[in-house]
């Protein structure tokens, strides 16, 4: 990286970067070159790490007033939605929080997906990113046992109990994560201690994951290597932090319309019903950006290998890099891969939809389809694809494209003899 | 650029819809509910507060001979956002219960009439004797109960109207009355509300509907005492963000003008 040599202007900058090279990173971070093709799909990024702080902020000042009790907990909530100032402002923008950290998170992940982000020399970031992700589904699950109502109590009831599929020993790891013969008091202390935790581990990742995307540099719409710095790029700031500050200011938006209009729209009913291990609700669900995982889990008629393809879901998206056999990088310049793209779409939007419905008749035939179709997109169509896909030219640079003109008109040029 | 833009809000809008969709089917809807006009519903909703008054003395007359609400206290009806009784009233209400005390000096438990500060007095001792003082099923707490069920207000209220003589081929247990919107249609609570069984104050005609609306509003406010301030601040907050991201696309398009390309 050309900075190294940063030297800061004043004496007191340049003794004390000497010691601690604080403001050659912080020069780092402001000239940092990005590709000036940047669309808006590149600024959830940003947007994430704001997620993150402000489930952290909200979190710790929630911590403050909340009791790890089973016999308090639920109460202690309503204690913060009552009593304490602003305390519903609080907890509605960390509860709403989740979801928007989760719906940011799915885009971010999804947009990798399209422009091959995840390809050499990305793989590392990739990875970190998706134990971010597993992660996140963790603490988010943790935190949603918190306020002790009924889909808390059985949702952590159904969620731990799969562990009991392992062979040999997995009653017994079930007893050590409840520490208990059930879900109760000790699952919820520790569920709370976790919860706690987990956070800093994501934030630390977080700093790895920036850490290593600064390496190689940002990937771009059009998915090709650039020379950096040069004219295809742009300092960072305040090029893209007006730009992922617009982007995120939209977003915020969005999310003050969930906390102040409809703050419990995301969640479900049932949790304002305090935990009661003799009552059974009707239909256990978990949180909607867990449900295409709850539905592969349910489509499987066998527990441990429906624990297994549930597990399997997410590991074949760490180790897709090499998954994914295609030298191309931005789907932009694959007619094919861009229709399996939107396939994949597609039946990700259906599997949540049938972890919400009840595992039965059609929705039961439906989710089998479309866990079956995940993996063979996956396991079958991406290695394949590298290999078969006639893929379109792809420009040399940013600002000088193959044949001259804009970027997006060559492509549709392209895309135009293509067709025919 | 603003194609981009609106490409960009399109693909967003379709990933909310989805979002309110897939909430929406959690809470699978059997009967079509009753609605009827709610006042706080919307970016300015407010409560009435005479409704709010009127649901008081239906829940306290009618409702709370079973139902506790076991998160409200009475300093509660005077707050700002909620029923707003005067404070000589509040303590007057306070003042009508016994509630239990104590340990004084001498180590005994003693009663005295209730203070601001204390929660509504509970109908029963504890879940058990509640249960065993209605055949078994235990009457919910009603301080987050239209939360606690898809369909919220509307259900409530839809419930409260939807008693009807059982279709013939269905049979009833002792104590099990027919509802039409109640989850297998079957509830162990009689029909709890019916002409004139409470004298409004105002000169507001009980009926049924009136009774079922105003009790429904009470509720509401019970389950979500900040609804007022939080539809204030929310539309402050909104409008703020708006001509902030307004002002900050302005100075993102003058400082992008110096690169040839667009944002």
């Amino acid at each position: 990286m050309s900075d190294h040599n940063y030297q800061p202007s004043s004496k007191l900058g340049k003794w004390f970067n000497d010691r601690l090279p604080l403001l050659t990173l912080s020069n780092h971070l402001t000239e940092y070159p990005t590709p000036k093709n940047l669309n808006y799909w590149w600024t959830f990024g940003g947007i994430l790490t704001f997620c993150l702080v402000a489930q952290i902020v909200t979190g710790i000042t929630l911590a403050m007033h909340y009791i790890a009790d089973s016999d308090l907990a639920f109460a202690s909530v309503e204690h913060i939605m009552r009593d304490v100032n602003y305390g519903w402002l609080i907890r509605y923008i960390h509860a709403n929080g989740a979801s928007m950290f989760f719906l940011a998170v799915y885009i971010h992940i999804f947009r990798s997906l399209y422009y091959g982000s995840y390809k050499s020399p990305r793989e590392v970031i990739w990875i970190i990113g998706m134990i971010i992700y597993l992660l996140m589904m963790m603490t988010a699950f943790m935190g949603y046992v918190l306020p002790w109502g009924q889909m808390s109590f059985w949702g952590a009831t159904v969620i731990t109990n799969l562990f009991s599929a392992i062979p040999f020993v997995g009653e017994g790891i079930v007893a050590w994560l409840w520490g208990g013969f059930a879900v109760d008091n000790p699952t919820l202390t520790r569920f709370y201690a976790l919860h706690y935790l987990l956070p800093f581990l994501i934030l630390g990742l977080v700093v790895l994951h920036i850490w290593a995307l600064h390496v190689p540099g940002n990937n771009n719409p059009i998915g090709i290597d650039i020379k950096k710095p040069s004219k295809d790029t742009v300092p960072f700031h305040p090029y893209i932090v007006i730009k992922d500050g617009f982007a995120l200011l939209m977003f915020m938006i969005v999310f003050a319309f969930f906390v102040f209009y409809s703050p419990n729209i995301l969640g479900h009913a049932d949790n304002y019903i305090e935990a009661n291990p003799m009552v059974t609700p009707t239909h256990i669900v978990p949180e909607w950006y867990l449900l295409p995982f709850y539905a592969i889990l349910r489509s499987v008629p066998d527990k441990l290998l429906g624990v297994i393809a549930m597990f399997a879901a997410i590991f074949v998206l760490v180790i897709l890099p090499w998954l994914d056999t295609s030298k191309i990088r931005s789907a932009v310049f694959r007619p094919l891969y861009k229709q399996f793209y939107w396939i994949l779409i597609a039946d990700v939007l259906i599997l949540g939809y049938m972890g919400a419905m009840p595992a039965e008749g059609l929705y039961l035939l439906i989710a089998r389809v479309a866990t079956g179709y995940y993996f063979i997109h996956f396991l079958v169509i991406l290695p394949i694809l590298g290999f078969k896909e006639k893929t379109l030219p792809v420009p040399l640079s940013i600002t000088e494209p193959v044949l001259g003109g804009a970027p997006n008109l060559t492509t549709a040029k392209y895309k135009e003899s293509f067709d025919k | 650029m603003i194609n981009k833009v609106k490409n960009f809000i399109k693909i967003l809008s379709i990933f909310t819809l989805i979002f309110f969709t897939t909430a929406q089917s959690n809470s699978a809807e059997r009967a079509k509910l009753l609605k009827t006009d709610w006042s706080f519903i919307g970016l300015f909703g407010k409560f009435d507060k005479g409704s709010l008054q009127r649901g008081y003395q239906v829940y306290t007359e009618v409702c709370s001979s079973c139902h506790s609400m076991k998160y409200m206290s009475y300093r509660n009806l005077g707050e700002k956002g909620g029923p707003e009784f005067s404070e000589a009233e509040v303590k007057a209400i306070a003042a009508s219960f016994e509630v239990t005390d104590g340990p004084n000096a001498d180590g005994e438990m003693f009663t005295r009439s209730a203070r601001l500060s204390d929660k509504f007095v509970m109908p029963y001792e504890n879940v058990k004797a509640a249960e065993a003082a209605n055949g078994g099923a235990y009457p919910p707490d009603m301080s987050v109960l239209v939360k606690a069920r898809g369909g919220g207000v509307d259900y409530v209220y839809s419930l409260l109207l939807g008693y009807e003589e059982a279709p013939s081929g269905m049979t009833l247990d002792e104590g099990v009355y027919y509802n039409k919107y109640m989850y297998g249609n079957k509830i162990k609570m009689a029909s709890p509300l019916s002409e004139g069984i409470v004298e409004y104050g105002d000169g507001t005609e009980a009926t049924l509907e009136q009774m079922s609306k105003d009790v429904t509003t009470f509720l509401m406010w019970a389950a979500e005492p900040h609804l007022e301030s939080r539809h204030q601040m929310g539309f402050k907050a909104i409008l703020y963000l708006i001509i902030l991201t307004i002002m900050v696309y302005f100075s993102m398009k003058k400082i992008w003008s110096r690169v040839e390309s667009e944002v």
